[in-house]
Protein backbone atom coordinates (compact mmCIF):
# COMPACT_ATOMS: atom_id res chain seq x y z
CA UNK A 1 0.00 0.00 0.00
CA UNK A 2 1.52 3.26 -1.10
CA UNK A 3 0.52 6.13 1.06
CA UNK A 4 -0.20 8.93 -1.36
CA UNK A 5 0.13 11.85 0.95
CA UNK A 6 -0.11 10.61 4.53
CA UNK A 7 3.60 10.24 5.31
CA UNK A 8 5.84 11.99 5.76
CA UNK A 9 4.14 15.28 6.30
CA UNK A 10 6.31 18.32 6.78
CA UNK A 11 5.23 21.06 9.09
CA UNK A 12 5.92 24.41 7.50
CA UNK A 13 9.38 25.43 8.57
CA UNK A 14 9.80 28.36 10.85
CA UNK A 15 11.91 31.00 9.19
CA UNK A 16 11.24 29.43 5.80
CA UNK A 17 9.87 31.51 3.01
CA UNK A 18 6.33 32.69 3.49
CA UNK A 19 3.61 31.90 0.98
CA UNK A 20 3.71 35.52 -0.18
CA UNK A 21 7.49 35.43 -0.54
CA UNK A 22 7.19 32.31 -2.67
CA UNK A 23 4.52 33.92 -4.83
CA UNK A 24 6.74 36.95 -5.39
CA UNK A 25 9.71 34.75 -6.24
CA UNK A 26 7.66 32.63 -8.65
CA UNK A 27 6.08 35.61 -10.39
CA UNK A 28 9.50 37.23 -10.71
CA UNK A 29 10.88 34.09 -12.36
CA UNK A 30 7.90 33.97 -14.71
CA UNK A 31 8.36 37.63 -15.63
CA UNK A 32 12.02 37.07 -16.45
CA UNK A 33 11.08 34.08 -18.63
CA UNK A 34 9.04 36.39 -20.87
CA UNK A 35 11.79 37.81 -23.00
CA UNK A 36 9.75 40.12 -25.24
CA UNK A 37 8.29 42.35 -22.50
CA UNK A 38 11.74 42.71 -20.96
CA UNK A 39 13.28 43.74 -24.28
CA UNK A 40 10.45 46.18 -24.82
CA UNK A 41 10.31 47.54 -21.30
CA UNK A 42 14.03 47.78 -20.55
CA UNK A 43 15.96 47.12 -23.76
CA UNK A 44 14.05 49.61 -25.90
CA UNK A 45 14.45 52.58 -23.50
CA UNK A 46 18.16 51.76 -23.24
CA UNK A 47 18.51 51.77 -27.03
CA UNK A 48 16.67 55.11 -27.21
CA UNK A 49 18.90 56.47 -24.47
CA UNK A 50 21.98 55.42 -26.42
CA UNK A 51 20.70 56.99 -29.64
CA UNK A 52 19.86 60.26 -27.89
CA UNK A 53 23.23 60.13 -26.18
CA UNK A 54 25.07 59.83 -29.46
CA UNK A 55 23.23 62.80 -31.00
CA UNK A 56 23.32 64.90 -27.86
CA UNK A 57 25.43 68.09 -28.01
CA UNK A 58 25.35 69.66 -24.58
CA UNK A 59 22.72 71.89 -23.03
CA UNK A 60 20.08 73.23 -25.40
CA UNK A 61 17.93 76.27 -24.66
CA UNK A 62 15.02 74.92 -26.72
CA UNK A 63 15.03 71.83 -24.48
CA UNK A 64 14.68 73.89 -21.32
CA UNK A 65 18.41 73.92 -20.72
CA UNK A 66 18.76 70.13 -20.82
CA UNK A 67 20.92 68.22 -23.24
CA UNK A 68 18.97 66.07 -25.70
CA UNK A 69 19.77 62.91 -23.77
CA UNK A 70 19.13 64.63 -20.45
CA UNK A 71 15.69 65.79 -21.57
CA UNK A 72 14.82 62.22 -22.52
CA UNK A 73 15.79 60.55 -19.24
CA UNK A 74 12.47 61.38 -17.50
CA UNK A 75 10.54 60.47 -20.66
CA UNK A 76 12.21 57.08 -20.83
CA UNK A 77 11.47 56.48 -17.15
CA UNK A 78 7.82 57.14 -17.96
CA UNK A 79 8.08 54.85 -20.96
CA UNK A 80 9.45 51.91 -19.00
CA UNK A 81 6.80 52.34 -16.30
CA UNK A 82 4.00 52.52 -18.86
CA UNK A 83 5.30 49.37 -20.54
CA UNK A 84 5.23 47.23 -17.42
CA UNK A 85 2.05 48.76 -16.01
CA UNK A 86 -0.04 48.80 -19.19
CA UNK A 87 1.39 46.06 -21.36
CA UNK A 88 2.70 43.62 -18.77
CA UNK A 89 0.49 43.64 -15.69
CA UNK A 90 -3.01 43.75 -17.25
CA UNK A 91 -2.28 41.03 -19.81
CA UNK A 92 -0.89 38.77 -17.11
CA UNK A 93 -3.71 39.37 -14.64
CA UNK A 94 -6.56 39.15 -17.14
CA UNK A 95 -4.92 36.00 -18.52
CA UNK A 96 -4.68 34.51 -15.02
CA UNK A 97 -8.36 35.20 -14.50
CA UNK A 98 -9.33 33.87 -17.93
CA UNK A 99 -7.42 30.64 -17.34
CA UNK A 100 -8.75 29.96 -13.85
CA UNK A 101 -5.44 30.61 -12.08
CA UNK A 102 -6.99 33.19 -9.73
CA UNK A 103 -9.90 30.86 -9.04
CA UNK A 104 -7.53 28.01 -8.27
CA UNK A 105 -5.64 30.19 -5.79
CA UNK A 106 -8.87 31.20 -4.13
CA UNK A 107 -9.38 27.54 -3.30
CA UNK A 108 -6.16 27.58 -1.25
CA UNK A 109 -5.63 29.20 2.17
CA UNK A 110 -3.58 31.92 0.49
CA UNK A 111 -6.13 33.36 -1.91
CA UNK A 112 -5.71 35.23 -5.16
CA UNK A 113 -5.40 38.62 -3.43
CA UNK A 114 -1.88 37.65 -2.48
CA UNK A 115 -1.09 36.89 -6.14
CA UNK A 116 -2.29 40.36 -7.04
CA UNK A 117 0.04 41.72 -4.37
CA UNK A 118 2.92 39.63 -5.75
CA UNK A 119 2.32 40.94 -9.28
CA UNK A 120 2.32 44.53 -8.03
CA UNK A 121 5.49 43.90 -6.02
CA UNK A 122 7.33 42.33 -8.93
CA UNK A 123 6.26 45.00 -11.42
CA UNK A 124 7.06 47.92 -9.15
CA UNK A 125 10.45 46.38 -8.38
CA UNK A 126 11.34 45.99 -12.03
CA UNK A 127 10.15 49.56 -12.70
CA UNK A 128 12.47 50.86 -10.00
CA UNK A 129 15.36 48.78 -11.30
CA UNK A 130 14.78 50.02 -14.84
CA UNK A 131 14.60 53.60 -13.56
CA UNK A 132 17.89 53.15 -11.73
CA UNK A 133 19.36 51.59 -14.86
CA UNK A 134 18.36 54.56 -17.01
CA UNK A 135 19.86 56.99 -14.49
CA UNK A 136 23.10 55.04 -14.17
CA UNK A 137 23.61 54.50 -17.89
CA UNK A 138 22.66 58.10 -18.62
CA UNK A 139 25.18 59.29 -16.05
CA UNK A 140 28.01 56.89 -16.77
CA UNK A 141 27.79 56.77 -20.56
CA UNK A 142 26.43 60.17 -21.49
CA UNK A 143 27.17 62.42 -18.55
CA UNK A 144 23.55 63.13 -17.60
CA UNK A 145 23.70 64.52 -14.07
CA UNK A 146 21.91 62.46 -11.42
CA UNK A 147 18.80 64.10 -9.90
CA UNK A 148 19.89 66.98 -7.69
CA UNK A 149 16.75 66.63 -5.58
CA UNK A 150 16.85 62.85 -4.93
CA UNK A 151 14.05 62.77 -2.36
CA UNK A 152 11.66 64.61 -4.66
CA UNK A 153 12.79 62.39 -7.49
CA UNK A 154 12.09 59.20 -5.56
CA UNK A 155 8.73 60.52 -4.39
CA UNK A 156 7.75 61.35 -7.97
CA UNK A 157 8.89 57.95 -9.21
CA UNK A 158 6.85 56.18 -6.54
CA UNK A 159 3.74 58.24 -7.24
CA UNK A 160 4.14 57.64 -10.97
CA UNK A 161 4.50 53.91 -10.39
CA UNK A 162 1.37 53.95 -8.22
CA UNK A 163 -0.66 55.87 -10.82
CA UNK A 164 0.46 53.64 -13.68
CA UNK A 165 0.07 50.33 -11.84
CA UNK A 166 -3.41 51.21 -10.63
CA UNK A 167 -4.30 52.19 -14.20
CA UNK A 168 -3.01 48.76 -15.25
CA UNK A 169 -5.31 47.22 -12.62
CA UNK A 170 -8.24 49.15 -14.06
CA UNK A 171 -7.49 47.64 -17.48
CA UNK A 172 -7.17 44.17 -15.93
CA UNK A 173 -10.48 44.70 -14.11
CA UNK A 174 -12.47 45.77 -17.14
CA UNK A 175 -10.95 43.56 -19.84
CA UNK A 176 -12.54 40.14 -20.25
CA UNK A 177 -9.45 38.36 -21.59
CA UNK A 178 -5.69 38.78 -21.73
CA UNK A 179 -5.97 39.63 -25.41
CA UNK A 180 -8.46 42.44 -24.79
CA UNK A 181 -6.31 43.71 -21.93
CA UNK A 182 -3.33 43.87 -24.27
CA UNK A 183 -5.27 45.85 -26.86
CA UNK A 184 -6.69 48.29 -24.31
CA UNK A 185 -3.31 48.66 -22.64
CA UNK A 186 -1.69 49.61 -25.94
CA UNK A 187 -4.47 52.09 -26.72
CA UNK A 188 -3.71 53.83 -23.43
CA UNK A 189 0.04 53.43 -23.70
CA UNK A 190 0.47 55.38 -26.94
CA UNK A 191 -1.28 58.65 -25.94
CA UNK A 192 0.30 58.53 -22.47
CA UNK A 193 3.86 58.27 -23.80
CA UNK A 194 3.01 60.87 -26.45
CA UNK A 195 2.05 63.37 -23.75
CA UNK A 196 5.13 62.36 -21.78
CA UNK A 197 7.08 63.79 -24.72
CA UNK A 198 8.36 60.67 -26.45
CA UNK A 199 7.88 62.15 -29.93
CA UNK A 200 7.79 65.86 -29.20
CA UNK A 201 9.66 66.95 -26.05
CA UNK A 202 7.40 68.86 -23.67
CA UNK A 203 9.53 71.97 -24.03
CA UNK A 204 8.69 72.03 -27.75
CA UNK A 205 4.99 71.31 -27.37
CA UNK A 206 2.57 74.09 -28.35
CA UNK A 207 0.96 75.73 -25.30
CA UNK A 208 -2.37 73.92 -25.71
CA UNK A 209 -0.74 70.52 -25.99
CA UNK A 210 1.51 71.24 -23.03
CA UNK A 211 -1.53 72.18 -20.95
CA UNK A 212 -3.10 68.80 -21.70
CA UNK A 213 0.20 67.05 -21.06
CA UNK A 214 0.38 68.67 -17.60
CA UNK A 215 -2.79 66.86 -16.63
CA UNK A 216 -1.89 63.41 -17.96
CA UNK A 217 -0.13 61.00 -15.58
CA UNK A 218 3.11 60.81 -17.53
CA UNK A 219 3.11 64.47 -18.54
CA UNK A 220 2.80 65.47 -14.89
CA UNK A 221 5.44 62.90 -14.01
CA UNK A 222 7.98 64.11 -16.60
CA UNK A 223 7.47 67.73 -15.50
CA UNK A 224 8.04 66.78 -11.87
CA UNK A 225 11.06 64.60 -12.68
CA UNK A 226 12.66 67.40 -14.70
CA UNK A 227 12.29 69.72 -11.72
CA UNK A 228 14.07 67.24 -9.48
CA UNK A 229 16.83 66.72 -12.07
CA UNK A 230 17.75 70.38 -11.71
CA UNK A 231 17.48 70.34 -7.94
CA UNK A 232 14.00 71.83 -7.54
CA UNK A 233 11.23 70.28 -5.52
CA UNK A 234 8.43 69.11 -7.87
CA UNK A 235 5.36 71.33 -7.99
CA UNK A 236 2.65 70.43 -5.50
CA UNK A 237 0.05 70.40 -8.25
CA UNK A 238 2.07 67.88 -10.26
CA UNK A 239 2.43 65.54 -7.29
CA UNK A 240 -1.25 66.01 -6.46
CA UNK A 241 -2.23 65.04 -10.01
CA UNK A 242 -0.20 61.83 -9.77
CA UNK A 243 -1.56 60.99 -6.34
CA UNK A 244 -5.09 61.78 -7.52
CA UNK A 245 -4.78 59.38 -10.44
CA UNK A 246 -3.47 56.65 -8.14
CA UNK A 247 -6.43 57.10 -5.76
CA UNK A 248 -9.06 57.20 -8.50
CA UNK A 249 -7.64 54.27 -10.49
CA UNK A 250 -7.13 52.32 -7.29
CA UNK A 251 -10.75 52.87 -6.28
CA UNK A 252 -12.09 51.94 -9.73
CA UNK A 253 -10.08 48.72 -9.86
CA UNK A 254 -11.05 47.89 -6.28
CA UNK A 255 -14.69 48.28 -7.27
CA UNK A 256 -14.58 46.36 -10.54
CA UNK A 257 -11.88 43.72 -10.16
CA UNK A 258 -13.27 40.21 -10.60
CA UNK A 259 -11.57 36.97 -9.65
CA UNK A 260 -13.32 34.93 -12.32
CA UNK B 1 -24.70 6.99 11.61
CA UNK B 2 -22.02 7.73 14.15
CA UNK B 3 -19.17 8.79 11.86
CA UNK B 4 -18.28 12.44 11.76
CA UNK B 5 -19.34 14.53 8.78
CA UNK B 6 -16.57 15.67 6.46
CA UNK B 7 -19.04 17.82 4.61
CA UNK B 8 -22.54 18.77 5.60
CA UNK B 9 -24.68 20.79 3.23
CA UNK B 10 -28.10 21.82 4.42
CA UNK B 11 -30.80 23.45 2.30
CA UNK B 12 -28.26 24.99 -0.04
CA UNK B 13 -29.56 27.53 -2.54
CA UNK B 14 -27.59 29.33 -5.22
CA UNK B 15 -28.80 31.28 -8.22
CA UNK B 16 -27.01 33.16 -10.97
CA UNK B 17 -29.25 36.04 -11.96
CA UNK B 18 -32.58 34.45 -12.81
CA UNK B 19 -31.18 30.97 -13.19
CA UNK B 20 -31.48 28.72 -10.16
CA UNK B 21 -28.40 26.50 -10.04
CA UNK B 22 -28.94 24.83 -6.69
CA UNK B 23 -32.38 24.63 -5.12
CA UNK B 24 -32.68 23.42 -1.54
CA UNK B 25 -29.98 20.79 -1.70
CA UNK B 26 -28.89 18.83 1.34
CA UNK B 27 -26.27 16.13 1.62
CA UNK B 28 -23.80 14.73 4.07
CA UNK B 29 -20.43 13.21 3.29
CA UNK B 30 -19.05 11.00 6.04
CA UNK B 31 -15.44 11.14 7.01
CA UNK B 32 -13.36 8.52 5.21
CA UNK B 33 -15.77 7.67 2.41
CA UNK B 34 -15.65 8.20 -1.32
CA UNK B 35 -18.78 10.13 -2.13
CA UNK B 36 -19.92 10.59 -5.72
CA UNK B 37 -21.96 13.44 -7.14
CA UNK B 38 -23.62 12.43 -10.37
CA UNK B 39 -26.11 14.10 -12.63
CA UNK B 40 -26.71 15.62 -16.03
CA UNK B 41 -24.95 18.74 -17.27
CA UNK B 42 -26.23 21.88 -15.61
CA UNK B 43 -27.75 19.97 -12.68
CA UNK B 44 -25.78 22.01 -10.17
CA UNK B 45 -22.98 19.57 -9.37
CA UNK B 46 -20.11 22.00 -9.81
CA UNK B 47 -21.92 24.85 -8.07
CA UNK B 48 -22.52 22.57 -5.09
CA UNK B 49 -18.88 21.61 -4.71
CA UNK B 50 -17.76 25.19 -5.32
CA UNK B 51 -19.83 26.21 -2.32
CA UNK B 52 -18.09 23.46 -0.34
CA UNK B 53 -14.70 24.75 -1.50
CA UNK B 54 -15.67 28.27 -0.47
CA UNK B 55 -15.42 29.56 -4.03
CA UNK B 56 -19.07 30.57 -4.10
CA UNK B 57 -21.15 32.14 -1.40
CA UNK B 58 -24.48 30.34 -0.96
CA UNK B 59 -27.65 32.42 -1.28
CA UNK B 60 -29.23 30.26 1.42
CA UNK B 61 -28.58 27.24 3.56
CA UNK B 62 -25.41 26.20 5.35
CA UNK B 63 -22.19 24.50 4.35
CA UNK B 64 -19.87 22.97 6.92
CA UNK B 65 -16.52 21.32 6.24
CA UNK B 66 -15.54 19.31 9.31
CA UNK B 67 -17.83 21.68 11.18
CA UNK B 68 -16.19 24.81 9.74
CA UNK B 69 -18.02 27.42 7.65
CA UNK B 70 -15.83 27.95 4.55
CA UNK B 71 -16.80 31.64 4.46
CA UNK B 72 -16.69 32.56 8.12
CA UNK B 73 -13.41 30.74 8.65
CA UNK B 74 -11.88 30.81 5.23
CA UNK B 75 -8.30 29.91 6.04
CA UNK B 76 -9.15 27.03 8.39
CA UNK B 77 -11.53 25.44 5.89
CA UNK B 78 -9.05 25.69 3.02
CA UNK B 79 -6.31 24.08 5.09
CA UNK B 80 -8.50 20.98 5.20
CA UNK B 81 -9.84 20.89 1.65
CA UNK B 82 -7.88 20.05 -1.48
CA UNK B 83 -9.50 21.02 -4.75
CA UNK B 84 -9.04 19.84 -8.29
CA UNK B 85 -11.09 22.28 -10.32
CA UNK B 86 -12.64 21.78 -13.70
CA UNK B 87 -10.77 23.59 -16.48
CA UNK B 88 -8.30 25.32 -14.24
CA UNK B 89 -4.85 25.96 -15.65
CA UNK B 90 -1.53 27.26 -14.42
CA UNK B 91 0.90 29.86 -15.69
CA UNK B 92 2.36 28.79 -19.06
CA UNK B 93 5.97 28.92 -17.97
CA UNK B 94 5.80 27.57 -14.44
CA UNK B 95 7.49 24.19 -14.06
CA UNK B 96 5.91 21.15 -12.44
CA UNK B 97 8.25 21.24 -9.44
CA UNK B 98 7.86 25.01 -8.99
CA UNK B 99 4.08 24.76 -8.96
CA UNK B 100 4.07 21.94 -6.42
CA UNK B 101 6.62 23.66 -4.16
CA UNK B 102 4.71 26.93 -4.39
CA UNK B 103 1.38 25.38 -3.47
CA UNK B 104 3.03 23.38 -0.67
CA UNK B 105 4.11 26.65 0.92
CA UNK B 106 0.46 27.71 1.23
CA UNK B 107 -0.33 25.00 3.76
CA UNK B 108 0.57 24.62 7.43
CA UNK B 109 1.26 20.92 7.13
CA UNK B 110 2.00 20.02 3.57
CA UNK B 111 2.81 16.68 2.00
CA UNK B 112 6.35 15.72 1.05
CA UNK B 113 6.54 17.22 -2.42
CA UNK B 114 9.10 14.68 -3.65
CA UNK B 115 6.91 11.76 -2.61
CA UNK B 116 3.97 13.40 -4.34
CA UNK B 117 5.88 14.07 -7.55
CA UNK B 118 7.04 10.46 -7.67
CA UNK B 119 3.64 9.05 -6.78
CA UNK B 120 1.95 10.95 -9.61
CA UNK B 121 4.59 9.92 -12.11
CA UNK B 122 5.76 13.47 -12.68
CA UNK B 123 9.42 12.90 -11.92
CA UNK B 124 10.58 13.04 -15.52
CA UNK B 125 8.52 16.17 -16.09
CA UNK B 126 9.54 18.00 -12.94
CA UNK B 127 11.38 20.72 -14.88
CA UNK B 128 8.92 20.85 -17.77
CA UNK B 129 6.83 23.97 -18.15
CA UNK B 130 3.07 23.73 -17.80
CA UNK B 131 2.47 24.67 -21.43
CA UNK B 132 4.55 21.72 -22.62
CA UNK B 133 2.65 19.08 -20.63
CA UNK B 134 0.17 16.70 -22.21
CA UNK B 135 -3.45 16.71 -21.11
CA UNK B 136 -2.88 13.72 -18.86
CA UNK B 137 0.21 15.27 -17.28
CA UNK B 138 -1.65 18.52 -16.62
CA UNK B 139 -4.37 16.51 -14.98
CA UNK B 140 -1.86 14.67 -12.78
CA UNK B 141 -0.30 17.98 -11.78
CA UNK B 142 -3.68 19.37 -10.82
CA UNK B 143 -4.25 16.25 -8.70
CA UNK B 144 -0.87 16.80 -7.07
CA UNK B 145 -1.83 20.39 -6.23
CA UNK B 146 -5.11 19.15 -4.73
CA UNK B 147 -3.17 16.77 -2.48
CA UNK B 148 -0.12 18.83 -1.59
CA UNK B 149 -1.79 20.50 1.39
CA UNK B 150 -2.34 17.12 3.03
CA UNK B 151 -6.11 17.65 2.95
CA UNK B 152 -8.73 15.76 4.96
CA UNK B 153 -11.24 16.22 2.16
CA UNK B 154 -10.36 16.19 -1.53
CA UNK B 155 -12.79 17.40 -4.16
CA UNK B 156 -12.25 16.05 -7.66
CA UNK B 157 -14.38 17.76 -10.28
CA UNK B 158 -14.37 15.59 -13.40
CA UNK B 159 -11.22 13.79 -12.40
CA UNK B 160 -11.05 11.49 -15.42
CA UNK B 161 -12.69 13.57 -18.16
CA UNK B 162 -10.44 13.48 -21.20
CA UNK B 163 -8.13 10.78 -19.88
CA UNK B 164 -7.34 7.58 -21.78
CA UNK B 165 -8.50 4.27 -20.26
CA UNK B 166 -5.14 3.44 -18.69
CA UNK B 167 -4.87 6.90 -17.10
CA UNK B 168 -8.46 6.58 -15.86
CA UNK B 169 -7.63 3.29 -14.10
CA UNK B 170 -4.55 4.87 -12.60
CA UNK B 171 -6.65 7.75 -11.23
CA UNK B 172 -9.14 5.31 -9.76
CA UNK B 173 -6.35 3.46 -8.00
CA UNK B 174 -5.16 6.75 -6.55
CA UNK B 175 -8.62 7.59 -5.24
CA UNK B 176 -8.85 4.21 -3.52
CA UNK B 177 -5.42 4.73 -1.98
CA UNK B 178 -6.55 8.08 -0.65
CA UNK B 179 -9.47 6.43 1.07
CA UNK B 180 -7.09 3.85 2.54
CA UNK B 181 -5.05 6.78 3.87
CA UNK B 182 -8.19 8.03 5.60
CA UNK B 183 -8.83 10.94 3.25
CA UNK B 184 -12.43 11.72 2.39
CA UNK B 185 -13.02 12.04 -1.34
CA UNK B 186 -15.79 13.95 -3.06
CA UNK B 187 -15.97 12.91 -6.69
CA UNK B 188 -17.98 14.86 -9.23
CA UNK B 189 -18.41 12.79 -12.35
CA UNK B 190 -20.41 12.14 -15.48
CA UNK B 191 -19.44 8.51 -15.53
CA UNK B 192 -21.71 6.07 -13.76
CA UNK B 193 -19.24 3.22 -14.17
CA UNK B 194 -16.63 5.28 -12.33
CA UNK B 195 -19.02 6.08 -9.50
CA UNK B 196 -20.28 2.51 -9.30
CA UNK B 197 -16.79 1.18 -9.05
CA UNK B 198 -15.31 3.74 -6.65
CA UNK B 199 -17.97 5.36 -4.53
CA UNK B 200 -19.24 4.19 -1.18
CA UNK B 201 -22.27 6.38 -1.69
CA UNK B 202 -23.52 8.61 -4.46
CA UNK B 203 -25.92 11.51 -4.68
CA UNK B 204 -27.80 11.93 -7.89
CA UNK B 205 -28.39 15.60 -8.54
CA UNK B 206 -31.02 16.86 -10.88
CA UNK B 207 -32.21 20.43 -11.38
CA UNK B 208 -30.36 21.60 -8.28
CA UNK B 209 -31.78 18.98 -5.94
CA UNK B 210 -30.76 15.57 -4.70
CA UNK B 211 -32.93 13.16 -6.70
CA UNK B 212 -31.54 10.10 -4.96
CA UNK B 213 -28.78 9.29 -2.52
CA UNK B 214 -27.36 6.01 -1.30
CA UNK B 215 -24.98 3.19 -2.02
CA UNK B 216 -24.70 2.47 -5.76
CA UNK B 217 -26.36 -0.93 -5.38
CA UNK B 218 -29.23 0.62 -3.44
CA UNK B 219 -29.88 3.08 -6.24
CA UNK B 220 -29.77 0.29 -8.79
CA UNK B 221 -32.17 -1.79 -6.75
CA UNK B 222 -34.52 1.12 -6.18
CA UNK B 223 -34.67 2.08 -9.82
CA UNK B 224 -35.07 -1.45 -11.11
CA UNK B 225 -37.71 -2.56 -8.61
CA UNK B 226 -40.32 -2.11 -11.27
CA UNK B 227 -38.14 -3.36 -14.08
CA UNK B 228 -37.68 -6.84 -15.46
CA UNK B 229 -33.94 -6.96 -16.17
CA UNK B 230 -32.99 -6.15 -12.61
CA UNK B 231 -30.09 -8.57 -12.45
CA UNK B 232 -28.19 -6.81 -15.23
CA UNK B 233 -29.01 -3.27 -14.27
CA UNK B 234 -26.07 -0.91 -13.75
CA UNK B 235 -25.82 2.44 -12.06
CA UNK B 236 -26.01 3.94 -15.53
CA UNK B 237 -29.48 2.43 -15.99
CA UNK B 238 -30.45 3.62 -12.53
CA UNK B 239 -29.41 7.18 -13.31
CA UNK B 240 -31.39 7.27 -16.51
CA UNK B 241 -34.39 5.78 -14.74
CA UNK B 242 -34.17 8.14 -11.79
CA UNK B 243 -33.52 11.31 -13.73
CA UNK B 244 -35.75 10.85 -16.76
CA UNK B 245 -38.33 8.35 -15.58
CA UNK B 246 -37.46 6.13 -18.56
CA UNK B 247 -36.44 2.49 -18.42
Amino acid sequence: MTAVIAEPVRPRQQGGRSAFGNLVRTEAKLLVREVVPLLWGIGFPMVLLAIMGVFSHGADKSLGGFSLVGSYVPVLIGFTMATFALQGLPIVLAGYRERGILRRLNATPVGAGRLLGAQLTVNSTIMLLATAGILVVGYAAFGVALPKQPVGFLLTVLLTAAAMLTLGLVVASLASTGRVAGAVGTMLFLPLVFFAGLWIPRSLMPAGLLRISDYTPLGASVAALQHTMTGQWPSASGLAILAGYAVVFGAVSWRFFRWE
Amino acid sequence: MTTAAALEITNLRKRYGQKVAVDDLSLRVNEGEIFGILGPNGAGKTTTVECAEGLRRPDGGTVRVFGVDPFADRAAARQMVGAQLQESQLQDKITVAEAIELYASFYERHADTEVLIARLGLDEKRNARFRKLSGGQKQRLSIALALVGNPRLVVFDELTTGLDPAARRESWKLVEELRADGVTVLLVTHYADEAERLCDRVALIQAGRVAACGRPEELIAASSASQIRASHATLDDAIVALTTGEA
